[in-house]
C-alpha cells in the first residue's frame, strides 16, 4: 500500500513539475529557434532551414601572416570576394574556387599618390572594369585605381556651401553605381548620401533623413529650458544612415539603426530604405507588418532591443537581406516587402554571429562578415530556400503554374508558409477555381485577393442562378403587400359585418 | 396609444400570466418605436411606464449574443478577430462591466444634482439604447458574407451608424429620464466617464486590501499551525 502511495505521489509530482518544465522550454524557445517566419498573427513560427552553413573562413586557413584584425566591410564582384580588413590597413581579395576561397591578392597600397598607404580603410567598391575604390577614412578620401593599383583619381572633402568646411571628412561606405558615379556616407554628414559624379566632382546629398521631433520637444525646449541648457542639449538633427548598396537598377538600399523602437511598428522608423535618384524612399511594402526584423525580443535577455541592420544586400531576383547585429541574424524580403524567411543566432557555433557586420551575396549563396570573430560564414541555400526562390522567379517571369506547382512543394516542407497560399491561389484564380483561390487566400488571410476572387465567384453563381432569385425577390416584394391588403379587406368586411349586425 | 389601451377591458380577467406575456411582447414591440422615436418614446418608456426591465434584460443578452455572433461569424475580409486566442467570456465582461459601470455613475451623478430618473430607469434606458446595435450587426454579418473587400465602405458605414444611432440613444435617453437640458446631458455624460473610472479605482483598491487582509489571516493561521507541530 506504501508502495502504492509512494508512486502515486511521484506521480503527481511529476505532474505538476511537467508544466512548469514545458514553460521553461518555450520561454528558452528564442534561442532554440533558428530559422522561422512570422505568420499572420506577427507569431513567431519555426521552418526548415532556408540556407545551410557551407564553409566559415578563418585567417589561418587563407594562410595569412597577419591575421584579419576587424574587418568592416565585404565586396562581391564575380567570383572575387573583397574584404575590408580595416585593422591591417588593407583589401583581401578572395577567390572562389568549387567550395573554397583562395587569397588572390593583398591590396595595402595604391601607386602615384601621397599617402601612398590607407589609414582605417572602411569599406571598398569595384566597379565593371576592375576599377577598385576604397573608402579611406582617416586619410579624408576616396581612393580610385585601377587593377593594377595604380591612381586615377580621389574625392576629397566637397568644396561647397552645402558641406560644413569645419567637419573633417570621414568617408565611411561607399557604392559605385554602374555610371561611375560614386555614393558615400560619411561619418558626422547628416544631410543624406555624399553624390560625386563620375569626374570626381561633388553634386549633393541625396535621400535626406527628415529631421524628427515632436511638439512636446519643441513647447519644452522653446518655453522650459534656459539658453545654456538648450546649447548644451543635441538640438535636432537628421539621423545618419548605417550602411548603403546598390542593385543592379541603380537603385540605392539605405539601412538605418538610429531610431526608437516604438517608431518600428508604424513605420515611420523605416530602418530600410530603397532610394531613387531624387531621394526618395520607394521600397514597397505590402505585408502586414513592415520590414523591421524582428517583431518582439524576449525582455531582460542580453540583446534585448530591436533589429539593427547593419548591411543590406539585393539578389539578382530583387530579394532583399538585411544582417541585425542585434540578435545575430539575417532576414529575407521579397519585392514586395513580405518576409521570406529569418534565421541566425548569437553565439560562437557555425551559423551564429557575435557581431555581424555585413553581408554580401554570390549568386544565392550568402557571406556574413563578423567582426568580433574576425571570420567570413558562407550559407547556401538548401532545397527549400531554393524552392522560395524558384517559386518567386517563376512568378516574375509570369509563368504562374509552375510557380504553383512549387509553392506546392514548399507547403510538403512548411506548412506554414503563407506565401506559398497566396502563390497557388494566384494561379487557381488564374485558372478560374475561383472557389479554391477563395480557400487558399482564406488560409493566407489575404483580403484583397479573397475579395478579387469572391467577386468572379459570385458573379459565377449570381448567373447561374438568376431565376430563383428573381423569383425570391418577386416574391418579397410581391407577398407582403398582398397578405397586408387581404388581411385589410377582411378586416374592413368584419368590421362592416359588425357593424351591420349592430345596427340591425 | 399605450399597450394598456390595446388590451381588452377586462385584462384583469384573463389570466396573469398571459396578460404579463402580452406586456413583455408589448415592451419588446416598444424598442422599434423608441429608436426611431427616441425623445418621445424614452420620456414615455420611463414616464408612462411603457418599457419593462424583462424586455431591457432581453436587449442587453441579446446586445452580447450578436457581439460574440460577429465575432465568430464575420467573414474575416472584414474583422481582424484571432478567433484562436478569443475568450468569449471574457469578451462579453469587458462589454458588460464599464456597461454596468457607466449605469452606476450616472445613477450616483445625477442623484446629487437633481436628476429624476432611477438606477432601474437609467439601466432600462440604456438598454434600450442597444436595439439599433442589434439590428444592424445581425443583418451586416450576413452582408458581410455576400460583399467582398473592395466593397468594405458600404459595411464599415453601416458598422458607424450602428454605434452612433446607439451613442445618440443613449444620450436622448439619459437627457428624458433626467429631465435635463441638452448641453447639462453633455457635460453629465463626461463626468459620468470620470465617475466609472473613479469606481472603477475604489474597486481595486477595496479587493487589494481585502486580499491583504486575507493574507494577514492566512499567515497568522500558518504561524499558529507551525508553532503549535
Amino acid at each position: 500500500m506504501k508502495r502504492y502511495l509512494r508512486w502515486l505521489a511521484l506521480g503527481i509530482a511529476a505532474m505538476l513539475l511537467l508544466p512548469a518544465c514545458c514553460a521553461l522550454a518555450e520561454s528558452d524557445g528564442f534561442s532554440s529557434v533558428y530559422t522561422y517566419n512570422y505568420d499572420y498573427w506577427g507569431e513567431m513560427r519555426e521552418s526548415p532551414d532556408a540556407y545551410r552553413v557551407q564553409t566559415v573562413i578563418y585567417s589561418g586557413a587563407l594562410g595569412l601572416e597577419t591575421p584579419m584584425n576587424r574587418p568592416q566591410s565585404l565586396f562581391v564582384l564575380g567570383d572575387d570576394l573583397y574584404v575590408c580588413d580595416t585593422g591591417n590597413n588593407r583589401i583581401l581579395r578572395l577567390t572562389r574556387e568549387g567550395d573554397d576561397f583562395k587569397l588572390s591578392g593583398i591590396i595595402d597600397s595604391v601607386h602615384g599618390t601621397s599617402p601612398e598607404t590607407f589609414s582605417t580603410p572602411s569599406d571598398v567598391a569595384v566597379d565593371k572594369e576592375g576599377n577598385i575604390y576604397v573608402a579611406d577614412t582617416n586619410n579624408n578620401r576616396i581612393v580610385m585605381m585601377d587593377k593594377d593599383r595604380n591612381f586615377i583619381r580621389d574625392y576629397v572633402k566637397p568644396e561647397d556651401t552645402t558641406f560644413d568646411q569645419n567637419l573633417s571628412f570621414l568617408p565611411s561606405k561607399i557604392v559605385v553605381d554602374s555610371c561611375g558615379r560614386v555614393f558615400a556616407l560619411a561619418t558626422n554628414v547628416n544631410k543624406g548620401i555624399v553624390k560625386y559624379e563620375a569626374d570626381g566632382t561633388f553634386t549633393g546629398f541625396i535621400g535626406a533623413n527628415k529631421a524628427k521631433y515632436d511638439m512636446w520637444d519643441y513647447i519644452w525646449k522653446s518655453f522650459f529650458t534656459t539658453k545654456e541648457q538648450r546649447a548644451s542639449q543635441a538640438s535636432f538633427v537628421p539621423t545618419e544612415y548605417e550602411n548603403i548598396y546598390i542593385d543592379r537598377d541603380d537603385f540605392i538600399y539605405a539601412t538605418n539603426t538610429v531610431f526608437s523602437e516604438y517608431d518600428l511598428k508604424w513605420d515611420i522608423a523605416k530602418p530600410i530604405r530603397r532610394i531613387n535618384s531624387i531621394g526618395n524612399d520607394i521600397l514597397i511594402k505590402n505585408d502586414k507588418y513592415p520590414p523591421i526584423g524582428d517583431l518582439y525580443w524576449v525582455e531582460q535577455s542580453l540583446d534585448y532591443g530591436p533589429s539593427k541592420f547593419r548591411d543590406i544586400t539585393v539578389l539578382d531576383n530583387d530579394i532583399y537581406i538585411a544582417v541585425d547585429s542585434t540578435h545575430g541574424k539575417l532576414f529575407g524580403y521579397d519585392p514586395q516587402g513580405i518576409m521570406l524567411w529569418a534565421f541566425g543566432s548569437k553565439g560562437n557555433f557555425e551559423g551564429a554571429f557575435l557581431s555581424a557586420r555585413s553581408v554580401e551575396h554570390m549568386g544565392l549563396d550568402l557571406m556574413v562578415l563578423d567582426q568580433n570573430e574576425n571570420s567570413i560564414t558562407v550559407f547556401t541555400p538548401t532545397e527549400y530556400g531554393r524552392l522560395i526562390y524558384q517559386a518567386s522567379d517563376e512568378y516574375l517571369r509570369g509563368e504562374y503554374d509552375q510557380s504553383a506547382d512549387t509553392w506546392r512543394e514548399v507547403l510538403k516542407l512548411n506548412a506554414n508558409y503563407n506565401l506559398a497560399f497566396i502563390g497557388i491561389g494566384r494561379s487557381l484564380m488564374r485558372q478560374e477555381d475561383y472557389e479554391g483561390a477563395m480557400r487558399y487566400f482564406k488560409m493566407a488571410h489575404d483580403r484583397e485577393n479573397y475579395g478579387r476572387a469572391y467577386r468572379y465567384y459570385r458573379k459565377i453563381v449570381v448567373e447561374r442562378n438568376i431565376v430563383w432569385i428573381v423569383i425570391a425577390a418577386a416574391c418579397l416584394l410581391i407577398v407582403p403587400p398582398v397578405v397586408g391588403f387581404i388581411k385589410k379587406t377582411r378586416a374592413e368586411v368584419a368590421a362592416y359585418e359588425q357593424r351591420g349586425t349592430t345596427a340591425r | 396609444m399605450s399597450s394598456a389601451e390595446r388590451l381588452p377591458a377586462d385584462a384583469a380577467a384573463v389570466n396573469a400570466r398571459g396578460a404579463g406575456w402580452q406586456r413583455y411582447k408589448a415592451t419588446l414591440r416598444y424598442g422599434l418605436y423608441v429608436i426611431t422615436h427616441p425623445f418621445d418614446g424614452f420620456w414615455d418608456l420611463v414616464h408612462e411606464k411603457r418599457g419593462s426591465l424583462a424586455a431591457a434584460h432581453t436587449f442587453l443578452a441579446l446586445f452580447l449574443i450578436t457581439y460574440v455572433l460577429k465575432l465568430m461569424l464575420t467573414n474575416f475580409q472584414f474583422i481582424t478577430a484571432p478567433i484562436q486566442y478569443i475568450n468569449i467570456y471574457e469578451r462579453c465582461a469587458s462589454l458588460l462591466l464599464p456597461f454596468l459601470v457607466l449605469c452606476l455613475s450616472n445613477w450616483s451623478l445625477s442623484t446629487l444634482f437633481d436628476g429624476k430618473g432611477h438606477f432601474r430607469d437609467i439601466y432600462m434606458v440604456m438598454c434600450y439604447a442597444l436595439v439599433p446595435y442589434i439590428l444592424i450587426q445581425v443583418p451586416l454579418i450576413l452582408l458581410s458574407h455576400m460583399i467582398s473587400f473592395d466593397e468594405a465602405s458600404y459595411y464599415t458605414v453601416l458598422e458607424s451608424v450602428s454605434i452612433i444611432w446607439c451613442l445618440f440613444l443613449a444620450f436622448a435617453g439619459l437627457m428624458q429620464v433626467h429631465d435635463y437640458s441638452p448641453g447639462k446631458t453633455l457635460i453629465f455624460i463626461v463626468f459620468t466617464i470620470f465617475g466609472a473610472m473613479v469606481i472603477l479605482f475604489l474597486v481595486l483598491v477595496f479587493f487589494s486590501l481585502l486580499s491583504d487582509a486575507a493574507g494577514y489571516f492566512v499567515s497568522l493561521y500558518r504561524e499558529i499551525v507551525f508553532r503549535l507541530h
